[in-house]
């Protein structure tokens, strides 16, 4: 196929060559995407599954102002606690609901050795959400989101 | 991010509850639940306890199905040792149809539930526990006629497979206090299915 029908293609049908591929990380990996990183970018890291129902209520509202943050400093990332062995059943929900750019698949068989490292008050509960910036924690929430409500987090953190 | 509009009317859609509730080492209360055979059961109906295994689980949730056996089996193994298994659903069925009454009582059949099944109507008891997700767990151990947190949390460290599981939190626990030793990890946590509560 040429490229000027790959274009094409991807022009009619940006889902279909914008595949987001779902990575499995441990948690010391993910800490690497959001909470170490040193830079003035705010991460908004969402604890999510497909079981999960509130999570899956509330994944639009992210995708939401994710689109309205566009060209700011902000960068989302969804974090499936999805067991391993349903990566694929992950990356099959990541395609048809267009979630991403960045999906990881947190592989951690212990939550009580890392719940604590997100976030004391944590229950365990999901969705939850932890925000970064320069390395530093600045927001964490056991509970939904709505656009608003979101969109003024980020506001104020980001400003 | 200054080009965001700023919406006032945001209403933070609290589904949590991140309530106190119980600490280790805290009274419990006893409760009087609705059993799916239609009877109501309390703590105090068990004279020769020691003390219970109350598990805030419901049907719904696939941490708390994945659970199941292991309940079923914690039962089977401390009942008799005087540390029976208590489960209790929090859940409000108007969300989740699932977790009705009706679908408690074939689930229990199903499965031949060996212990109570109630269900807290009006989320008391979760409230006052302090439950936040399901399964959540509370050892309690009888002194006088006080019902002690002993431990909060996890049954155990692996939910999706139960032959990886490397630490029985639960099973450590009840160990420890029929040999007189202290609970520890006296608190652990998990991933969980957040408890619908009644809006």
């Amino acid at each position: 196929m040429s490229y000027l029908k790959i274009a094409f293609i991807a022009f009619l049908f940006p889902f279909l060559v914008t595949e987001n591929k779902v990575a499995v990380v441990n948690f010391d990996q993910l800490q690497t995407y959001a909470a170490q990183k040193a830079d003035d970018t705010l991460y908004v890291v969402n604890f999510w599954a497909t079981w999960c129902e509130p999570c899956v209520k509330e994944l639009p509202a992210f995708q939401q102002v994710q689109k309205k943050c566009e060209g700011h400093k902000v960068k989302f990332i969804f974090v499936s606690l999805n067991a391993p062995r349903e990566l694929n059943k992950v990356q099959d929900f990541v395609d048809s609901h267009n979630l991403g750019p960045l999906v990881l698949l947190l592989n951690s068989s212990n939550p009580n050795g890392w719940i604590d490292r997100v976030d004391d008050s944590w229950s365990g509960t999901i969705p939850a959400t932890v925000m970064y910036k320069s390395g530093k924690k600045v927001y964490f929430r056991e509970g939904e989101f709505t656009p608003e409500s979101l969109e003024k987090v980020i506001q104020s953190k980001n400003k | 991010m200054k080009k965001l509009t700023f919406i006032s009317a945001a209403i933070i859609a609290l589904c949590s509850f991140t309530g106190t509730g119980y600490q280790v080492g805290d009274k419990a209360m006893d409760f009087k639940l609705k059993n799916v055979d239609g009877k109501m059961v309390s703590m105090s109906d068990y004279k020769d306890a020691k003390g219970f295994i109350v598990v805030f689980t419901c049907n719904h949730c696939p941490f708390a199905k994945a659970y199941e056996g292991r309940i079923i089996a914690l039962d089977a193994k401390y009942a008799s040792l005087g540390y029976p298994v208590i489960a209790i659903n929090p859940n409000d069925p108007t969300q989740v149809d699932a977790d009705s009454y009706e679908n408690m009582q074939a689930r229990a059949k199903e499965k031949n539930y060996t212990f109570p099944y109630l269900v807290d109507e009006t989320q008391a008891i979760a409230h006052a526990y302090g439950a936040a997700h399901t399964p959540h767990v509370f050892v309690l151990q009888k002194s006088d006629n006080d019902f002690v947190v002993k431990y909060i949390g996890a049954i155990d460290d692996n939910s999706d497979d139960p032959s990886a599981v490397k630490q029985k939190y639960v099973e450590d626990a009840v160990n420890n206090l029929l040999a007189g030793k202290p609970v520890n990890p006296s608190s652990t946590k998990a991933i969980g299915c957040s408890i619908k509560w009644k809006s």
